[in-house]
């Protein structure tokens, strides 16, 4: 008499079309899953690698804490902003942030909406990812105001003043688009988590994890009723977050579009920073899945095939970028105007052209690597690649800001844009944030959705997938 | 504890007693409480234990306690520090609270007066204005007068009187005067000394005077650093006296320059600046007058020349010698050098073709020959008494200065004086570097000082006198023309401090009379009017004294004039010496607002810099801002290199007034010392500087790193000829979309529609527009750092351009304030709605709301957005606070700002006008940078209304807007500008 869990292991799993990568490698059944999944949280030791980056996470944290309380107290100035150019690291900052923010959404939403089902082994961190990226992304704004203790004054809301946020301002629209998306992915994820988090409750070890995972469940206690109504959410709130995708980034780019600055005034824009978006974002999360699995030994559950399929994603992405690269400088020629062609002229063989160079060869020369399955396939050519592309992509937005304001229209007015420490700093400590929340997140809660995971073995589909 | 000893510590007997005063006890002990049971109390605990002091009990440490936590919380009620506020029990008439009163005095540069009115807010002088009826100010003003008021409120002035640094009072300093000075009545006051700068007071003078008849032994020497010292030697020259030269542009056609920035410095430049502006820009334009400038180092001036020539310093003598034996100047032969004959012959026509209608100008600092050659010229040209006017000298006693100063080194080396009066100078640090002042000061058994700062020289004095600022006490000074002011004080000494005036009557008449006794008493006994008290009121209400001006001379040229003429030698690179355009002699040095100021042509602030032509620069292998070491003649001074276009090759121009050690704290440190490379004999230059390169960069802080307009439409520009023959050329040139070009609806200005525009063939460069800016709207100065790091503060700013061989390139001056464009890009991206549009036209900035974005600068085409980045403004000097102007808001950390077109004084007017039932006036609202604009560039007005100026000037054909093709639709516009070279010299058109 065999057991259920013998009997799924024992159940041999159909071949996916288009791939020989499995999306789940090696024989599992509900109950390994689970356990694999749970005992990261519940039993297995912290492994020593967790403690290392978090020390680091953690020092950068501080220094971003230091960072913010000497800023609020000697005023923004202490950036390297200057007249004319007044915007830098922060927005730069922003935008990377916001970008790398839209892998997650991408995977959870659209992937789930397209049917794909190799996104459930890796939209749980992906989403999370999301959170701590738009998280740390919102902090620039406020902190790059120079009065940030009235960064409320964004908000409509009603007051003795009678004013209100002034609505032709991208600033404004930003605010909504940002706070929409953040609201949204934080649901999402939370929501998707539900299920796992009683799962936890239900393997937990102590009172205090019993109570904890308890709380955070809502009561879930798997009834048909209770995934039905999951299944609905799920989707609408799938269906919510797959026009913010392409919303938050296309309103992003409106902050720079909607001015007249040349390089900046470009139609271009929206599209352009989507693709952007999706490709730092797809970087960040291989980023953070190749040395998660090999550290938690999930080469079962991420497999090759997902990084194939996401370095795939990220050659897509990077040759929409590479065509915008492309068209930009043309539409400077065709158009004939002056300041047009000066910024092309000035970012190529200007004072910060390195940027202009750096930047393409880390979004469109290096990334054509992917076309070798070997570099999609091996995990630290991978990760090189998308290490480079993540860099790529904080140095792209890093040029549209600086080239366009140093240089603009009149001569007199040009300057020569030099960082500050504390603009590293920042950024650095922002990593240094981000860091931390993620391995907080690795370490308190499932980092891989386990009922999807299940979802994803032959029997859980109709009929069991058992052969009569 | 040993029990006999307990038993001894209750003596029976006192029991009794104390069971009567206490009511409880709990031994026998505590009831007798002898002092042994105290000692036992105190030793309960065994000998090492440490024993606790502190009064404080546990009780009583927990009470504290408590209440610190408690009142800690109290803090956040700060309790304000009484104040008291007293009505004036007899108002001052006419003094209203928020409605300034305007006084009339003058502010002296150099012993030189420009006529100006002072504003004041119930009694604290806060802006400088010109005086409309005074001739050198004609209602403008120089950088200097509008600076002149933060010089009252510097918070490093001198404030008190001290001997050998202790505090001492003004009696102490009489009484030690008397009795340093009563010894040497005997010897007739023979080691008495007094120096003194330029004196052209009147009453300062006959004073001085009066003291030399008490001692008639005693000696008055006079020493400027950057005076008229070439002037008077060239006088002697070529007339055998010394007079003073005044120019009248305004009937002159054609004007040389030989080394003169007479548009932008020197006595007498603001009116200068308006004639020559009035002649090239009148009318319609078409009899413009044409400027040649020769000069050794690109000024302002020469920026604005029609044809401009760089030469070095010495070859200049050659170039005037040979033009004027063109001109057929009697006795003169050519220098033979045969340099720049088309320039000799194309110049030499033009100036005679207009005999009598032409000037030739001197550069003060130009060479005493150069001086003679030009009043030959203008003699053999028949310009005396047309364009050129001399008269006798403004000083009250012409000397040679250097001289006089020498003579006094020597006798203070020899031991001969006793007693030296210093009244203003600076001599320790401007005395030519071989006469040693200050090692030869230290001889001098009795040294006293009078000046404005706790300067160099006054640290060096046992004596430090505190001077009155010309705003806080009476005197009387002369404008370039001879007219005289009574200056009248416009508020109480803010310090301890003494004028010029009644430290020397307290030697006359001691105790000493008050300032105002002695000029009064002065112009009693010299005017001679029958009215006087009417005569005095009406002079000090206006500011001059009427029809004081010098008459004019007619001075002959000596026959053997040319006889003295020499030829300079010259070898290796040149140095020449300049005061600096805006700290002159050093005098200015810690007017924060002159040295953030940028430099008219290199925009550099808060240093000066050697400056290379681009070519010597190469070939002595040294960029900007390198650091190199000058030597000349053995002296030897580290200082950084500016590469400025247009100047002469293998000369180095380098700037006076710089490198103070005791200035002040704006001061001290910025730029180096040319004084300490400054020998007696080459005043102004030489040749043989040494220039070493070191190996270290030091940074310099430029407003405006890039001087090519990249081939960009931003200054359209015609000769005279080209204008004539197309006079739509501007509208060729630019693009300007239709107006329903927008996504928002047309607002129509039925009311007043505000409108600026700028002459660009009259603005000459000068910055007194931007000063008066930073007067009027309380614009805080950064520091050197932050100009560095490109965060200067002003909200005006003069755009300066070249274009052609960087050897001698055309220049292009451009203010630009806010152009308040009607499309602002600016308001669009505010997300808070701090920037707005008012109904009048204004793009208003609304510093309260602002959250700081930036973005509105960022989408600011002209760049003319100013953000404060950090904490620029003061808040804690009391000193400064009271400059501010009460009408405009003192912006803090975080907020951006941004020409206002001086909206505080539309405001009022519109006030006023509503009041008066009435419309504002045409010329009613002055911005402040249009009231201190020497040659009118400025205009502002309704636009709505066809019949004022600025409408007129604005339908002008050559009227544009700046980047018009983005639509902007800018209030602020610009007339092209226009030059007039001659066809007959093709260089440097």
């Amino acid at each position: 008499m065999t057991t259920v869990a013998e009997k799924q292991l024992q159940t041999p799993r159909r071949p996916e079309p288009g791939t020989s990568l499995p999306v789940i490698a090696g024989a599992e059944s509900f109950g390994t899953l689970t356990e694999q999944i749970t005992s990261v949280v519940l039993t297995r030791p912290t492994p020593p690698f967790w403690y290392y980056t978090f020390a680091v996470g953690m020092a950068a944290l501080i220094m971003f804490v230091v960072s913010v309380i000497y800023l609020l107290y000697r005023g923004v100035g202490v950036f390297g902003i200057e007249i004319p150019v007044a915007w830098s690291f922060a927005i730069t900052n922003f935008v990377w942030w916001i970008g790398i923010g839209h892998a997650g959404t991408l995977i959870s939403a659209i992937l789930l909406l397209l049917n794909q089902g190799w996104r459930n082994s890796i939209n749980r961190f992906a989403e999370a990812m999301t959170i701590f990226a738009v998280m740390c992304a919102g902090l620039f704004p406020l902190l790059h105001l120079g009065r940030p203790w009235l960064f409320y004054w964004l908000l409509p809301y009603p007051n003795t003043m009678h004013v209100q946020p002034q609505f032709r301002s991208p600033l404004v629209w930003d605010v909504f688009a940002v706070s929409t998306y953040a609201t949204v992915s934080l649901l999402f994820w939370y929501l998707g988590m539900v299920p796992d988090l009683a799962s936890l409750r239900d393997r937990a070890k102590n009172r205090f994890a019993y109570g904890f995972y308890g709380v955070l469940c809502l009561g879930w206690r798997g009834a048909s009723r209770h995934w039905r109504y999951h299944e609905t959410a799920s989707l609408l709130l799938a269906g919510l977050a797959t026009p913010l995708v392409l919303s938050v980034h296309t309103v992003v780019s409106f902050d720079f579009t909607i001015a007249i600055l040349p390089g900046w005034h470009s139609t271009i824009f929206p599209p352009y920073f989507v693709a952007g978006a999706i490709y730092s974002g797809f970087a960040m999360v291989l980023i953070l899945a190749i040395p998660l699995r090999k550290v938690y030994h999930l080469e079962n559950l991420v497999t090759e095939r997902h990084l194939n399929n996401c370095a795939k994603v990220m050659l897509a992405t990077g040759l929409i970028l590479a065509y915008t690269y492309a068209i930009e400088p043309f539409t400077s020629w065709y158009s004939g105007d002056t300041f047009e062609m000066a910024v092309v002229h000035n970012r190529a063989v200007g004072p910060h052209s390195w940027t202009f160079w750096v930047t393409l060869s880390c979004n469109v020369f290096i990334p054509q690597l992917l076309w070798f399955r070997k570099w999609r396939t091996d995990p630290k050519r991978l990760f090189l690649v998308s290490f480079v592309i993540l860099y790529g992509m904080w140095l792209e937005r890093y040029m549209i800001i600086i080239t366009s304001l140093h240089r603009d229209f009149l001569p007199s007015s040009w300057s020569n844009f030099i960082a500050s420490p504390w603009d590293v700093s920042v950024l650095v400590g922002s990593i240094g944030l981000f860091v931390v929340c993620f391995l907080l997140f690795v370490r308190f809660l499932p980092m891989i959705s386990i009922f999807e995971m299940r979802e994803l073995l032959p029997f859980s589909r109709p009929g069991g997938g058992v052969e009569k | 504890m040993k029990t006999e000893q307990t038993r001894d510590l209750v003596p029976l007997e006192a029991l009794t007693d104390a069971a009567a005063r206490k009511r409880y006890w709990r031994s026998l002990e505590e009831l007798s409480d002898s002092p042994e049971f105290q000692e036992l109390l105190h030793t309960e605990f065994p000998p090492n234990a440490t024993e606790f002091l502190d009064e404080v009990s546990r009780r009583r440490f927990i009470q504290l306690a408590a209440a610190s936590f408690g009142l800690a919380g109290l803090t956040a009620c700060t309790r304000q520090p009484p104040e008291k506020i007293l009505p004036y029990v007899n108002p001052p008439e006419n003094a209203i609270p928020g409605h300034p009163l305007y006084f009339a005095t003058a502010v002296p540069v150099a012993g030189v007066a420009e006529g100006v009115l002072v504003e004041t807010h119930l009694g604290r002088p806060t802006k400088v204005e010109g005086n409309g009826e005074h001739p050198a100010s004609l209602g403008a003003t120089s950088v200097h007068s509008q600076a002149s008021v933060l010089d009252l409120y510097d918070p490093d002035r001198a404030k008190e009187i001290s001997h050998l640094g202790v505090w001492q009072s003004w009696e102490d300093f009489q009484l030690a005067l008397m009795q340093s000075l009563t010894p040497l009545r005997s010897g007739k006051g023979e080691r008495f000394r007094i120096l003194t700068d330029t004196v052209t007071s009147p009453s300062l003078g006959a004073q001085i005077q009066a003291v030399l008849a008490m001692f008639p032994g005693a000696k008055w020497y006079q020493y400027d650093p950057a005076g008229r010292h070439s002037a008077r030697a060239g006088a002697l020259t070529a007339f055998g006296r010394d007079v003073n030269t005044y120019y009248r542009f305004d009937k002159a056609d054609v004007v040389l320059a030989l080394d003169s920035d007479f548009l932008a410095c020197g006595p007498g430049s603001t009116r200068f600046a308006h004639d020559f502006a009035n002649r090239r820009a009148g009318g319609d334009r078409s009899n413009m007058n044409r400027l040649y400038s020769i000069e050794s180092s690109m000024t302002s001036t020469g920026g604005k020349a029609d044809h401009r020539l760089p030469l070095r310093y010495a070859e200049i003598e050659l170039f005037a010698r040979d033009l004027a034996a063109s001109l057929g100047v009697a006795g003169l032969t050519t220098s033979g050098s045969q340099n720049h004959p088309e320039w000799i012959s194309a110049v030499s026509r033009d100036l005679m073709a207009h005999r009598g209608a032409c000037v030739v100008v001197p550069g003060l600092h130009q060479s005493p020959a150069v001086h003679a050659l030009a009043h030959a010229m203008n003699s053999a040209l028949g310009n005396d008494g047309k364009t050129v006017i001399y008269t006798d000298p403004l000083e009250v006693q012409s000397t040679d200065q250097i001289a006089s100063l020498r003579e006094l080194v020597n006798d203070m080396d020899a031991g001969r004086v006793d007693v030296l009066l210093t009244l203003g100078g600076n001599p320790v640090y401007n005395a030519p570097q071989d006469f040693d002042f200050r090692a030869r000061l230290h001889k001098v058994k009795t040294t006293i000082r009078v000046g404005l700062h706790s300067d160099e020289t006054s640290v060096e004095c046992q004596w430090q006198v505190p001077e009155t600022h010309f705003m806080e006490d009476w005197g009387d000074t002369r404008a370039f023309d001879g007219t005289l002011t009574i200056q009248q004080p416009l508020i109480l000494p803010l310090y301890d401090s003494t004028s010029s005036l009644r430290l020397l009557d307290s030697i006359l008449n001691p105790p000493g009379r008050s300032s105002y006794e002695i000029v009064q008493n002065y112009w009693q006994k010299t005017n001679g009017a029958n009215n006087f008290e009417q005569w005095w009121r009406k002079s000090v209400h206006d500011g001059l004294i009427a029809d004081s001006a010098l008459p004019p001379l007619t001075p002959q040229l000596k026959t053997d004039w040319a006889q003295s003429l020499s030829s300079p030698g010259q070898q290796g690179i040149e140095l020449a010496f300049r005061p600096d355009p805006y700290l002159y002699d050093g005098r200015y040095a810690n007017n924060t607002w002159l040295q953030e100021l940028p430099q008219p042509m290199t925009k550099l602030t808060w240093d000066n810099a050697v400056h290379l032509s681009p070519a010597t620069a190469k070939q002595l292998n040294v960029g900007n801002q390198d650091r190199v070491e000058l030597n000349y003649r053995g002296n030897k001074v580290e200082a950084s290199i500016w590469i400025s276009p247009g100047q002469p090759e293998n000369s180095a121009t380098i700037h006076l007034g710089w490198g103070r050690w005791h200035s002040g704290r704006a001061g001290n440190g910025a730029g180096f010392n040319a004084y300490a490379l400054r020998p007696s004999d080459a005043l102004w230059g030489g040749s043989g500087l040494q220039i070493r390169r070191l190996d270290k960069d030091y940074p310099l802080a430029t407003t405006q790193l890039h001087q090519s307009m990249e081939g960009r439409d931003l200054i359209l520009s015609a000769t005279a000829a080209e204008y004539k023959n197309n006079p739509d050329f501007v509208s060729h040139e630019t693009k300007q979309p239709p107006k329903e070009l927008t996504l928002y609806p047309q607002w129509n200005y039925t009311g007043y529609a505000w409108g600026m525009s700028i002459d660009l063939t009259r603005c000459v460069n000068c910055s007194a527009c931007v000063v008066a800016c930073q007067a009027e709207n309380n614009i805080p100065v950064v520091g050197k750092e932050q100009v560095l790091a490109r965060r200067a503060m002003h909200w005006l700013r003069i755009d300066t351009y070249y274009e052609g061989d960087p050897a001698n390139p055309r220049a292009f001056y451009q203010p630009v304030p806010c152009m308040q464009c009607e499309n602002a890009p600016c308001e669009l991206v505010c997300p808070v709605q701090a920037t707005n549009h008012s109904s009048d036209g204004l793009n208003d900035m609304v510093y309260n709301r602002c959250v700081g974005t930036r973005y509105c600068s960022n989408n600011c085409p002209y760049k003319v957005r100013r953000f404060n980045f950090l904490l620029f403004q003061d808040w804690v000097t009391e000193q400064t606070k009271l400059q501010r102007n009460p009408d405009v808001t003192v912006r803090s950390r975080g907020v951006m700002e941004k020409c206002t077109y001086c909206v505080q004084r539309i405001r009022e007017a519109d006030i006023q006008s509503r009041v008066e039932d009435r419309f504002i006036r045409d010329g009613e609202v002055q911005t402040a940078c249009q009231q201190a604009c020497p040659t009118r560039a400025i205009v502002f007005g309704d636009i709505n209304n066809h019949d004022n100026e600025v409408a007129k000037l604005k339908s002008l054909n050559l009227n544009y807007a700046l980047l018009a093709e983005l639509n902007t639709r800018p209030r602020t516009t610009y007339l092209a500008e226009l030059r007039n070279p001659n066809p007959e010299l093709k260089s440097n058109a």
